[in-house]
């Protein structure tokens, strides 16, 4: 199945879904330093996720997650709102949104091409 | 979205990597939320200052922009510390050489590097109706609703993109229509100095919007309102009748009436011995300053209680006469710092505050965990005084 969304950072990427189904706090519930994000590993997966919250300086943080070398190979959005759109673009990371993330499953994988996902 | 010729070749990277970056973001936003062009701004505020907040990758970021100039008038936000109370506020070796570097960075891009969250005071003054791109949601809220001015709550970066670029894309509250009421809210009962805080708490949790007010009060007691309202909810604007500026055109026929009951705000109050007071919050206006040196001249200060107010250099520096009673009396007037920013919520564990906005981030484990009760001003020294 293709879905079609809109690119926020162009990219290709193939990887392994981590997904969390409620907004994440990035100043706060993304650990740069250790790759994981409320206690899950993220480094090299592609991670899904509703919209960022909290402080806007959390974009600060997903470019720490490029800094660490723990970033993830992209990120899929229903809404890339300030925190996070800042974010993956400082760190130059493939990120696609405006996409129904319901259809996607936690552990799939994912290949995301410029503004689409793929589920393989 | 709309760009220029020379806004095209920034894209495009002629001027360099870390405008080309910058550009970006501020491109990508402006598409995100459907601007349709950028428009020039007179001056940004920039938070993501703190070293305890934007850590080591943050100060790469910052160095990886290379030569960059900012293009308007840019003011920061509070740091970790005032460099005269190392000691005090319990600031190592580290952080202060790591947060003195970000300090430089900043200085490097021309901005001016006074680390307030009031800069409207002195530092940082936007005229009514000017297009401003400010972090820090109390400036936010005091520019657009006190002021008049017009911004965003703009991110640490969007900020600071918009401060280097010299522009913003225009959405949200720089549209005039966008920013009239969403909601009335009826207070069905007489406020008193110390419920303005509290008020603004509920309110920011209870609406998501532009709320307008019937109420009276001083720019000092709104300052602390906005504050709060900011802090507990995502509100950037509202409206008092017969007080702000473009209160008159602020109501339309789709507007939400909601009431806040008495019980709401007494319920946030607290009754706990203090062991210290902590005022300035936003940072203290001149006249908050008067207030409390007024009010402590010729008193004596417990000495188990200590007295910490937080200001904006240039209000300290322009009322050393305020500066001088509170510490003769046996208080600090901390500069470039505030309650929330520094380690003061892991030195104390039973704070009292006029800010329902210190109160809602210092009750929280990161930053300490602490009891905190919020008050009018006099109520707090008398706390402080034998």
């Amino acid at each position: 199945m293709i879905l079609k969304g809109r690119v926020i950072v162009e990219g290709e990427a193939i990887g392994e879904v981590i997904k969390f189904n409620k907004p994440i706090v990035v100043l706060g519930d993304v650990d740069e330093r250790n790759g994981k994000i409320l206690g899950k590993d993220i480094k090299g997966k592609i991670v899904v996720f509703p919209r960022g919250a909290g402080s806007t300086v959390g974009s600060y943080t997903i470019y720490g997650l490029k800094f660490y070398g723990n970033e993830p190979k992209g990120f899929v959005l229903e809404e890339a709102e300030t925190i996070v759109a800042a974010g993956v673009i400082m760190a130059n990371i493939p990120t696609v949104d405006k996409i129904d993330i319901s259809k996607i499953q936690d552990g799939s994988k994912l290949k995301i091409k410029n503004g689409t996902v793929e589920i393989l | 979205m709309y760009l220029t010729k020379e806004e095209e070749k920034i894209l495009d990277g002629e001027l360099g990597e870390g405008y080309q970056k910058l550009m970006k973001i501020l491109v990508k936003i402006g598409d995100i939320y459907n601007a349709d062009r950028l428009i020039p701004i007179k001056s940004a505020q920039i938070s993501g200052v703190s070293y305890n907040t934007i850590g080591e990758h943050g100060l790469h970021f910052l160095k990886s922009l290379g030569d960059v100039k900012v293009k308007v008038p840019t003011t920061l936000n509070p740091l970790a510390f005032d460099e005269r109370y190392l000691k005090e506020l319990d600031v190592d070796e580290n952080l202060h050489r790591k947060q003195m570097e970000i300090i430089e960075r900043y200085s490097e891009m021309g901005i001016k590097t006074t680390a307030t969250c009031t800069p409207y005071y002195y530092d940082n003054i936007p005229k009514f109706g000017d297009h401003i791109a400010w972090a820090e949601s109390s400036a936010v809220i005091y520019a657009n609703s006190i002021i008049g001015a017009r911004t965003n709550r703009e991110g640490a970066v969007t900020a600071l993109a918009s401060a280097i670029i010299g522009k913003t894309p225009n959405y949200g509250l720089h549209i005039e229509e966008n920013r009239r009421a969403t909601h009335i809210i009826n207070i069905s009962f007489d406020l008193k100095e110390e419920d303005y805080p509290l008020l603004g708490l509920v309110i920011g949790k209870k609406i998501n919007g532009i709320p307008y007010l019937r109420i009276r009060g001083s720019e000092d007691d709104f300052k602390l309102m906005g504050a709060a309202m900011a802090a507990s909810g995502s509100i950037s604007l509202y409206h008092i009748e017969n007080f702000t500026l473009e209160y008159k055109n602020a109501i339309t026929d789709e507007i939400e009436k909601l009431t806040i009951e008495k019980e709401e705000v007494e319920s946030l109050k607290k009754d706990i011995d203090v062991d210290l007071v902590a005022i300035g919050c936003p940072h203290v206006s001149p006249k908050e300053l008067e207030r409390i040196a007024k009010f402590l001249k010729d008193k004596k200060k417990r000495r188990d209680v200590e007295l910490w107010i937080f200001a904006a250099k240039s209000v300290w520096e322009k009322h050393k006469e305020y500066v001088k009673i509170i510490e003769n009396f046996g208080g600090k007037v901390m500069i470039d710092t505030c309650v929330v920013v520094s380690n003061a919520g892991k030195i104390f564990h039973k704070i009292g505050t006029t800010s329902g906005k210190a109160a809602l981030y210092l009750s929280k484990k990161k930053f300490g965990g602490a009891e905190v009760k919020v008050s009018d001003i006099y109520t707090l020294l008398r706390s402080v005084i034998e």
